[in-house]
């Protein structure tokens, strides 16, 4: 690692000053900025943790009945804490990583680095989530562009997550063998006012929404619903571990393992 | 009933009790005053011509002791290879030169192209990136059909080509074999690839070098299976140092696998500049570095033939591989394709014929030595699925074709220059037939298709040859070693006794398990006897652990030096009972005269031989006995195996459901030792049908460069295993009647997955004969819709 | 440098570091507690693991600044006070959960951290929560096996699986 000055705040407003400084970078649990920086891949003149601010931390349900989630939540606090409110989104944090990791990682570093193989960005993008930073509100469709891309500005922090709790939903993910990201998430959730499913893993562009899929199950909520729907292979990732034809083969088959969840 | 010491024990393992408490020493925990930092700048292209290399600004960097290119190292000899192999006319191995850091070329991403040494780790990093290289990049050389064509662009430009060798084994009158083939009833062909893979021991390899002026004398701490043959090459071939003056310590050593028996760069390199530097050189090995600089395993391509009789009896097998050697020839790395490997393609069978043709290829990509097993999985591999498509094909039982063509009589001398001493193949498969509930198959694959899921059962059977072995054979095939081991037993003055052994343990539990054997071998208590090995400056000149030699090799040096401690022991004892030698017994820890209640205790004589007032004139004082030990042949150890998976048909994803081994590893002395090698080498041989992958892009890049893309088999990939080795037929020339055990998992199981992936496509309608591991779920849904 | 005090295994310590230096650093470098293992550089293999303020992290993927006034436990303060090894050590030297001895504290200080949180996992509950700790010796039998046991399960019954 290339050395840096590291400076841990306790308000928001003390970690934006911090911030405003030239190439400062924000750290949450850093599981993934640390391996990044030990390879040398990233040199900021200074880390400043977001772990020591109380109010980016924990779970609440605010009057709308949404669930809020503070920025700097490690993803084992949403495993527990959220269990009850928003028992997919709960169970989602529960499959990042591994328990050790699960402590450190926090959901707002995991939707600023958006890697396109991440489970959050599905969660997010999939409940109609608003990313809320310490200068606006930012709507999960505005909020992902594209593979390691997001709507945040230099310094901006994700304070927290604010999530509408639909009337079921559900996570299922197909494990990339080695690193246990998503080879394919599908992140489905059914509101009142329609369904939305949102894909990780397996596009180039990272996390993305198949509308056809919630046309269809706006139409008629069940699994066969899908029948004759596919996904276009050409976007997909192809690697190591599947190519983009296979990709685009699980996103129909976790989507339907999904909805039979929900049914 | 199972004993509760001694030899057939199932003694806890004294060295746990360290490794549990955080009081193990490995390398990476020895820091020695006033150390410096070594960071190795490794090529990031797969092929290069360096055309300059300016470290002037480096030097300058802050904390910077010394930057080293290879240059510094044109004086000094490069790395050896240990093994010269005879090509098929004849003529040697070509055998290109191996540099401790890069001359005139790179050849593969990760090949060391200059050394800095710094005060700290992060300002040798600081001072490489500031070495400015003007390297040429070259086409790298990656297919080895390819790379084996006239006019393919060289790895190595004073080559002639890219085969290292070309070599063949068993019969070598093409016509015989092809008349063989001609008249068969039936043939069986099989391409396949055995994936490269990456050893991974959790340790990664680190090295510590000191050198003293005042003395001369080196010490070099490394992460090795054998520091005499460390000390050995890098003292005799490498750097030209008087081995005298030359201590190699292998401390606590957080696996191997194989992977650490090699003699590599790095460890010579900080011993060189420990001198250069005239300050201790510190080189630690991040995970990153090991997938690029620690030699891997397997990568053949291979075709086999089997030819049958209307009968269903083999009547030949040819083959033809051709095996990757990476860039360079690592320590062992031309054994492994050849003497370990084409050995070994008769399996259990008694087929009359048999020809192996491999061909060794130099490509740019990390060199290729033994891992877990080597040569003797791939031979494995591709002669159990053959067997098991042919049975597919000829719509017989698997099991009841193998057992039809199984070696019964033995000794049995096979086509390919082996001499199987024992076993006993059907007595073992009616151990797996019964272990493995293969009665209740039916019953779990009716309830696996009642879930939607499709259930398969995959039967391999193995021989390997271990010991590693007469060095008088291993002489005449081109080993440039002898393969013998040693042992000093030293008995102290009160009676306890310290053994000085030549193998290496790495969690092996040689600290527990040898000491069995001498307090059973005696009659006293195993905790009055301690293991001391892995230190060149303590223990006598031993070759090291692999093969899975450590029990059959150096244990019977052990039990031969053991031998003579007795023969001393009871002379004293004759003296002192007034008796004649020839009438003393020992048993549990007395001398008695037979026939008489006359006795001393063993603390009593060995204390006799250390206080000698009451002595015999002719016998010399104390008590300490060396014994080298070279096999007469090869151990033997066979086994059968069983797997059931089941098959996800949406997604092609496969789960081990059941595994099951049976294994004869002659005599054993602590069974749950023994189980654990066995269940470690299943986990590797999973790892390998399933998950793992080392693969390079078109361009020589490394694409499973780290644990994030190369997939280690997890806690939750794999179930509990069952394990019998009941089935014991000892081996018939080494004292204990051990045969090895370190390497038959890793052996036996990736056929057994690949075998049962296959059978639960078929049973569900899925015409798919092969696929290549690792059987991932992405590969399965490809064949299920080809 | 900056300083970084914590409670280590029940003890005050305190060092100079650089922002960059990690736990993992801290605890074997600066303390010479070096029965906490290096053996990735991804956050993968889990040889690292410690518990800080009570629960398990990959030290060498956190920052020793970031456990400033944290409470550490590592596997040189697992043991009982006499010195003799606690339950899950026990249980891992009885049923041989361990070969090369590499992965073992990390293994155990994950073990530990899933007892505190589940006294009788299952045997699928063991491995799954195991996924962030890699073993290449045992194949994970014994260690799964020795978890159990830990946890007063009898398996008697794996032996003969």
């Amino acid at each position: 690692m290339y050395n840096f000055e590291f400076e841990k705040p306790s308000t928001i407003a003390d970690a934006a000053a911090a911030l405003g400084s030239e190439d400062a970078q924000a750290l949450g649990g850093g599981q993934t900025l640390i391996p990044t920086l030990k390879q040398r891949l990233a040199a900021p003149s200074s880390l400043v943790s977001l772990s020591g601010i109380a109010e980016m931390q924990g779970v609440c349900i605010e009057d709308d009945g949404s669930v809020a989630i503070g920025g700097a939540t490690p993803h084992a606090v949403v495993a527990r804490e959220a269990a009850s409110s928003y028992p997919a989104l709960a169970a989602l944090a529960g499959q990042i990583g591994d328990p050790a990791v699960r402590n450190r990682g926090t959901i707002g570093g995991s939707l600023a680095n958006n890697d396109p193989a991440a489970c959050y960005p599905a969660g997010a993008l999939g409940s109609g989530a608003t990313i809320i930073t310490n200068t606006r509100q930012i709507a999960a469709e505005e909020f992902f562009e594209g593979m390691f891309s997001t709507a945040l500005d230099e310094g901006e922090i994700i304070t927290s997550v604010r999530f509408p709790v639909p009337q079921a939903a559900s996570y299922q993910k197909f494990l990339q063998p080695a690193s246990r990201f998503a080879l394919v998430g599908v992140y489905l959730a059914r509101f009142a006012d329609g369904v939305r499913v949102a894909v990780t893993g397996a596009s180039e562009d990272g996390v993305f929404r198949w509308s056809e899929a919630e046309e269809a199950l706006n139409k008629e909520f069940r699994a066969d619903a899908l029948t004759g729907l596919s996904i276009n292979p050409a976007n997909m990732i192809a690697d190591l571990h599947g190519s983009k034809a296979y990709r685009a083969h699980l996103v129909s088959v976790m989507t339907k393992r999904a909805i039979e969840a929900c049914m | 009933m199972p004993k509760d010491s001694g030899i057939g024990a199932s003694s806890k393992r004294r060295e746990d009790v360290r490794f549990l408490t955080g009081a193990g020493n490995y390398t990476d925990d020895i820091n020695v005053h006033g150390q410096a930092y070594v960071h190795f700048l490794r090529s990031d292209i797969a092929h290069g011509r360096i055309k300059n290399i300016d470290t002037s600004a480096a030097e300058a960097m802050p904390g910077v002791v010394k930057v080293f290119t290879g240059k510094d190292f044109e004086g000094v000899g490069g790395i050896p290879c240990g093994w010269e192999v005879t090509d098929k006319h004849g003529a040697p191995m070509q055998e290109p030169p191996h540099p401790i850091l890069a001359q005139g070329k790179v050849r593969h991403v990760g090949d060391p192209i200059a050394a800095v040494v710094a005060d700290s780790l992060e300002q040798a990093r600081d001072a490489a990136e500031a070495i400015d290289l003007d390297i040429e990049e070259l086409p790298a050389v990656l297919d080895m059909k390819a790379a084996a064509q006239e006019g393919a662009t060289l790895v190595h430009d004073d080559l002639k080509n890219n085969i290292c060798y070309d070599w063949q084994l068993g019969e070598t009158d093409d016509a015989k074999v092809n008349e063989v083939f001609a008249n068969a009833a039936h043939v069986t062909t099989l391409d396949l690839v055995n994936n490269r893979l990456v050893a991974n021991p959790m340790e990664p390899r680190v090295a510590v070098a000191e050198y003293s002026r005042g003395t001369e004398e080196y010490t070099l701490y490394t992460t090795s299976q054998n520091p005499h043959v460390i000390r050995l090459l890098m003292c005799a071939f490498v750097l030209g140092l008087p081995e005298h003056k030359v201590r190699v310590v292998a401390p606590d050593v957080g696996g191997g696998f194989g992977t650490k028996i090699f003699h590599y760069a790095e460890e010579a390199f900080c011993t060189f500049a420990a001198k250069a530097c005239n300050r201790p050189v510190k080189w630690t090995a991040s995970r990153s570095e090991a997938f690029m600089s620690d030699a891997q395993g397997r990568d053949h391509v291979s075709t086999i033939e089997l030819a049958l009789d209307a009968d269903n009896n083999f009547i030949g097998l040819r083959t033809d591989t051709y095996a990757n050697l990476g860039a360079y020839l690592s320590t062992f790395s031309s054994s492994v394709p050849t003497w370990l490997h084409g050995t070994l393609m008769a399996g259990n069978y008694k087929t009359p014929v048999i020809q192996v043709n491999v061909k060794a290829m130099f490509t740019n990509t990390v060199p290729v030595d033994a891992y877990r097993g080597a040569g003797r999985p791939e031979a494995t591999y591709q002669l159990e699925r053959v067997v098991d498509k042919a049975a597919r094909e000829l719509g017989v039982d698997p099991i009841a074709l193998r057992r039809q063509n199984f070696v019964t009589q033995f000794p049995y001398d096979t086509p390919v220059a082996l001499t199987y001493d024992t076993g006993d193949y059907n007595g073992t498969m009616d151990k797996l037939e019964a272990a493995a509930d293969l009665a209740g198959f039916a019953a779990r694959r009716s309830e696996s298709e009642a879930n939607g899921k499709l259930r398969g059962l995959g039967i391999n059977c193995y021989i390997e040859a271990c010991g590693i072995a007469p060095s008088n054979i291993v002489g005449m095939l081109g080993a440039r070693a002898g393969l013998y081991d040693a042992a000093t037993v030293r008995v102290n003055a009160t009676g306890s006794i310290s053994v000085m052994v030549g193998a290496h343990s790495h969690g092996q539990g040689h600290e527990t398990a040898f000491p069995q054997v001498v307090a059973d071998m005696i009659g006293i208590d195993e905790s009055m006897v301690e293991i001391v090995h892995g230190d060149t400056s303590k223990i006598p000149f031993g070759m090291g652990t692999y093969g899975s030699r450590s029990l059959a090799v150096c244990g019977s040096a052990m039990v031969k030096a053991t031998e003579k401690v007795i023969e001393k022991a009871k002379r004293i004892a004759a003296h002192l009972l007034e008796a004649s030698e020839a009438d003393i017994e020992l048993k549990d820890g007395q001398f008695s005269v037979a026939g008489t209640d006359k006795s001393v205790a063993w603390g009593d004589v060995t204390l006799t031989a250390y206080v000698p007032h009451n002595y015999p004139l002719e016998v010399e004082p104390g008590l300490e006995e060396t014994a080298f030990y070279d096999p007469a042949n090869f151990t033997f150890p066979a086994g059968a195996y069983a797997c059931e998976v089941e098959l996800d048909p949406e997604t092609g994803q496969v789960s081990i459901e059941k595994f099951t081994a049976a294994d004869d590893f002659g005599n054993i002395v602590n069974p749950m030792i023994v189980d654990g090698q066995v269940h470690g080498g299943i986990g590797q041989g999973i790892g390998q049908a399933l998950l793992e992958n080392c693969a390079y892009d078109e361009n020589g890049q490394l694409l499973s460069a780290s644990f994030m893309d190369y997939a280690m088999p997890r806690a939750d990939d794999v179930p509990f295993y069952g394990v019998d080795h009941s089935s014991q037929t000892p081996c018939t020339h080494n004292p204990l009647g051990v045969k090895g055990c370190g390497e038959a998992g890793a052996i036996g199981s990736p056929p057994a997955v690949v075998n049962a992936v296959l059978d639960a496509l078929n049973s569900g309608g899925k015409a798919v004969d092969h696929i290549d591991m690792p059987v991932s779920p992405s590969r399965v849904w490809a064949a299920m819709n080809s | 440098m900056t300083q970084v005090s914590m409670t280590v295994n029940g003890k005050s310590v305190s060092g100079d570091v650089e922002g960059r230096t990690l736990l993992s650093s801290f605890l074997r470098d600066h303390l010479s507690l070096t029965g906490t293992h290096v053996g990735c550089d991804t956050a993968q293999c889990g040889a690292c693991v410690v518990h800080v303020n009570g629960e398990a992290v990959k030290s060498c993927n956190m920052l020793a600044l970031e456990a400033d006034g944290a409470d550490v436990g590592t596997i040189e303060g697992q043991a009982n006070q006499d010195g003799s090894l606690n339950v899950i050590q026990q249980a891992f030297q009885d049923h041989h959960g361990l070969q090369c001895g590499f992965c073992t504290p990390g293994m155990v200080m994950s073990a530990a951290a899933l007892l505190k949180e589940n006294p009788r996992p299952t045997e699928s509950e063991i491995r799954k929560y195991l996924e962030g700790n890699l073993c290449r010796c045992t194949g994970y039998h014994n260690i799964v096996k020795a978890i159990m046991a830990a946890s007063g399960q009898d398996v008697g019954h794996i032996a003969a699986e």
